[in-house]
């Protein structure tokens, strides 16, 4: 038996009671299979694909590469805490309608990702899209169909028709 | 060209893009892939592999690993019941060593534990003594029989030769050269997973299993378990993308096993380091052409040498082999050729199956011929092409008549059409990001040469050489809600939107449920070959079809009109010959009917001793243009557009269609410039995310792309698969551009800094 932890995160504005943990334990590994939040992926382990992107205390970061333990005291938001299942936001919305989902495997991160750039760049140009999301792969779709989405989703935002 | 008006109120029908019915459920993060699979009591398994690509295994002690806290059991090949290898095509490949491994991450034990990290330590805990031998890692060495057997069944998995008309023409140009494919993977995102859950008493088991193939899986899985293939169910998990990496056994066993030996639940969840090693790759390949042509620069004969480096176990390197060798000539006309083909068994790292499967590789040779061609004749990189290009009636090296529409000269000249970038050489605005390199990197903006290149490539669809991979689909119609049925495995690509789409269009409904992809209804075959929009369409389609007969006969009962004036309009039953219009939702109301339809397509035959024979089931055509800007100082590459047509048929929708474009050309350009396993002496160098590269939104273009719509009659809904032909050529054409744009002879794919700039 491995070495017991015990510590409380917050996740999604929610205190979460973490017990018996590894202290090796990722927030990735924590978030999904302590907390059974699993909309955040695994894809690398090492912070170069960006499907596991949550934000803690504002910033968007890699779980992956986060110890749970070491995220005590800060607010994480994953994407179960973006919008209520049912209840998409315009960016998961256009998403779907523009094609940017395929296998959907990288999808939780790049909405995380074109959230906090949405945020921060309300009207990136088509550089600062592919820089800001460039930390996120995707294998499916050679990412046309993202951009548009993000594209799509700043003007609708400029001109709420 | 044509895009057709379609008519009728409900939307979602072929030829429109609907959302996909899992679209919502992936951009919030509840849809379940494999890896999210769990169960009350589960543990977790994971696997212990060789760490040397050749060696002779003197001693296995599992006992350390028993007695730590934790964990559950551990197996190795004394454990499994039934047969104890596996395989594809030929089942040569272990369940776990016993005697000796043959590549670096061979399997030679499982553990289940409470804990990832428990497995991890009970891993460690095992001790394995080995033998070290001399890998055989050189091809050639596997060929001329210079490297000892590696394993008993030899080291050449397949020679074959194709030998079609005159052998002893000699053009008046001849022009050849020696073309060298690295070693890609398939680098989908989601990892390998599966839950394994066992039956009481260990009489069977459910699998829930990310895979491109249930019904082959089983049946691979339950000779290995001695199970009965009813015994061994499998359900799709979701898949997190595949491009031909999923369509080996990988952790399928292992994880059945070591639920029957604990009675328990069992998750396994690769690592990406455990991922590269787990599963096939894109065959390296060394292939030697020499083309003979008329001074005009008309294709007389060819002559070529093709090696694909099979790696340690066979997988389907055979037809990988013959689907590089019969795709020699490229889309363009030659009477003569003289070809000889080997997949050979070696140490390094087992390859079969990925996007492309041979043709990539092929492709790759031809291209970089006709260009060579083109100069040598005084031609530019289209002319060469147009003069040669194949066309529907033209008779391939191997014989066989090309009987699909092959708009390969309309793919060509509408590729051209597309206007080129307007971006200035050196990128927009003085923005370093869109310099080769991105910010920082590149020397001298002032320097940076611009080049364009051509690729354009024929690709064969569904399988080949006389196997029948048919597709089965039901479909039951009750109160106006049409519900599909199909094992057809949804991988990303996205068929479940498409099967929707054929429901309503044949049978006038808005409501189409799907129903769990599993082995509880006939094969589907593979989601590989650019297959399924034919097959598993063609299934779907004509289960929908037989209903819609059922339909029809009841209102023409009802009704005393001839079921054969019925027709769909929108949602209703219309009397093509009178007035009755009736909504299928009331004509079915309180109504079931249920059909079941399997398509196979047409024959196909096994190549003889001469490589003659109609062995392909169909092909497709499509052409790349690339522009590219190349830092000749360091050696780096923007990518700078993509132009592309492509010959899909139809457009069964078409912004499906469109995400195979780009996402196709992603991976050609990865491995135009970027991706390569790097094998030293059988030992893998980069299996990791930060040393295997992979293109990021920074490094992939814009795509200009038309799509070719010339609905093919063999064909069942008009639609050829448009999965494949996107990756094959624009590898070729994004090297074909930087050969312009640096005036080198690059020989070798990925195209690596050094090979630009260092001479």
């Amino acid at each position: 038996m491995i070495e017991a932890q015990r510590y409380v995160l917050h996740v999604n504005g929610q205190p979460h009671e973490v017990g018996d943990a590894w202290i090796g334990e990722s927030l990735l590994y924590v978030l999904r299979e302590r907390l059974g939040m699993l909309g955040s992926k695994g894809a690398c382990e090492q912070g170069e694909c960006g499907s596991c992107s949550v934000m803690v205390d504002g910033e968007l970061v890699c779980s992956c590469l986060v110890l749970a333990a070491s995220a005590v005291g800060q607010e994480v938001i994953t994407i179960e805490g973006i919008a209520a299942i049912g209840s998409p936001t315009d960016v998961q919305r256009a998403f779907v309608e523009c094609g940017a989902v395929q296998c959907g495997f990288c999808t939780p991160g790049l909405i995380m990702a074109a959230h906090a750039l949405l945020e921060r760049t309300p009207q990136p140009t088509d550089s600062e899209i592919r820089e800001e999301l460039s930390g996120n792969i995707c294998r499916c779709t050679g990412y046309g169909r993202i951009i548009e989405a993000v594209q799509r989703v700043a003007a609708a935002r400029t001109d709420p028709q | 060209m044509s895009t057709a008006t379609r008519e009728g109120v409900i939307s979602g029908r072929l030829g429109d893009s609907p959302p996909r019915p899992d679209g919502i459920a992936k951009v919030q993060g509840s849809f379940a892939f494999s890896g999210d699979l769990s169960a009350d009591g589960f543990l977790w398994g994971a696997t212990l592999r060789s760490p040397h690509p050749y060696a002779r295994i003197l001693r296995i002690d599992v006992s350390r690993a028993w007695r730590i806290d934790g964990v559950a059991t551990v197996i190795t090949a004394e454990d499994v019941p039934g047969k104890p290898t596996y395989g594809l095509i030929s089942s040569d490949q272990p369940v776990f060593a016993t005697d000796v491994v043959r590549y670096v991450g061979e399997p030679i034990a499982a553990v289940a534990a409470d804990h990832p990290e428990t497995c991890r330590r009970a891993l460690e805990a095992i001790v394995v003594e080995y033998e070290v031998l001399t890998p055989l890692t050189d091809p050639e060495c596997a060929i001329d029989g210079s490297h000892p057997p590696i394993h008993p069944s030899g080291n050449v998995i397949r020679h074959q030769r194709i030998v079609r008309g005159d052998q002893s023409l000699v053009g008046e140009v001849v022009v050849e050269g020696t073309y060298e494919i690295g070693m890609q993977d398939q680098a989908f995102l989601g990892l390998e997973a599966a839950l394994a859950m066992p039956d009481p008493g260990g009489t069977g088991v459910d699998l829930f299993v990310a895979t491109q193939w249930l019904h082959e899986d089983r049946a691979q899985i339950a000779a290995c378990l001695d199970l009965a293939p009813e015994k061994v169910r499998l359900t799709l998990g979701g898949v997190g993308g595949a491009f031909g990496a999923r369509e080996d056994i990988s952790l399928q066993v292992h994880a059945c096993l070591l639920a029957l030996r604990t009675s328990r639940p069992v998750r396994i969840a690769y690592s990406r380091e455990e991922s590269f090693l787990g599963h096939v790759h894109r065959h390296p390949a060394t292939i030697w052409m020499r083309h003979h042509a008329t001074s005009a620069g008309v294709i007389q004969r060819i002559e070529a040498r093709m090696v694909f480096d099979g790696g340690a176990y066979a997988s389907t390197s055979s037809a990988v082999l013959i689907n590089g060798i019969t795709h020699t000539q490229g889309p363009y006309k030659c009477l003569n050729a003289t070809v000889d083909g080997y997949a050979v068994r070696t140490n390094n790292l087992p390859c079969g199956a990925m996007r492309g499967f041979g043709v990539v590789q092929a492709c790759f040779a031809h291209e970089g011929q006709m260009d060579k061609l083109a100069a040598a004749c005084g031609l530019d990189a289209v002319e060469i092409r147009l003069l040669n290009a194949m066309e529907t009636g033209d008779t391939l090296i191997t014989g066989q008549t090309i009987e699909n529409v092959a708009p390969v000269a309309d793919c060509i000249r509408l590729t051209a059409a597309l206007p080129l970038p307007g971006t200035p050489v050196g990128g927009i605005d003085g923005d370093p990001l869109h310099l080769p390199g991105g910010a920082g990197l590149t020397a001298d903006a002032s320097h940076i040469r611009r080049g364009i290149g051509w690729g354009v490539a024929i690709k064969n669809l569904m399988y080949s050489e006389s196997f029948d991979d048919y597709s089965t689909a039901r479909c039951r119609l009750a109160d106006g809600v049409a519900s599909l049925k199909f094992a057809t495995s949804e991988v990303g690509q996205g068929f479940v939107v498409l099967a929707q789409q054929i429901a309503r269009s044949v049978l006038g409904v808005d409501d189409v449920v799907l129903e769990p992809i599993d082995t509880t209804i006939g094969s589907a075959g593979s989601t590989s070959a650019s297959r399924q929009t034919w097959m598993s369409g063609g299934a779907v389609d004509g289960a929908c079809r037989l209903v819609r007969e059922r339909l029809f006969e009841h209102v023409g009962a009802q009704n005393d009109i001839d079921p054969v004036r019925l027709a769909i309009d929108g949602r209703d039953v219309v009397d093509t010959m009178g007035s009755l219009r009736v909504p299928v939702s009331t004509a079915s109301a309180g109504l079931v009917w249920e059909e079941t339809f399997e398509h196979h397509h047409r024959p196909t035959e096994e190549l003889d001793e001469n490589g003659q024979g109609n062995c392909h089931t169909a092909f497709a055509f499509v052409a790349h243009r690339a522009v590219v800007d190349v830092d000749p100082e360091l050696g780096l590459v923007k990518v700078v557009q993509i132009a592309t047509a492509q010959d899909v048929g139809v457009a069964l929708n078409p912004m499906s269609v469109l995400g195979q474009i780009e996402g196709g050309i992603a991976q050609g350009l990865g491995l135009a410039v970027m991706e390569e396993i790097i094998l030293t002496n059988g030992v893998v160098r980069n299996a990791s995310f930060t040393d295997y590269l992979l293109p990021t939104m920074l490094d992939m273009p814009t795509v200009a792309a038309t799509m070719i719509e010339q609905p093919d009659p063999m064909a069942p809904l008009g639609a050829k698969g448009v999965g494949e032909p996107p990756c094959i050529s624009s590898t070729p054409a994004i090297v074909a551009a930087i050969r312009d744009a640096i005036g080198r002879d690059l020989t070798r794919v990925p195209v690596r800094p050094a090979d630009i700039c260092l001479p």
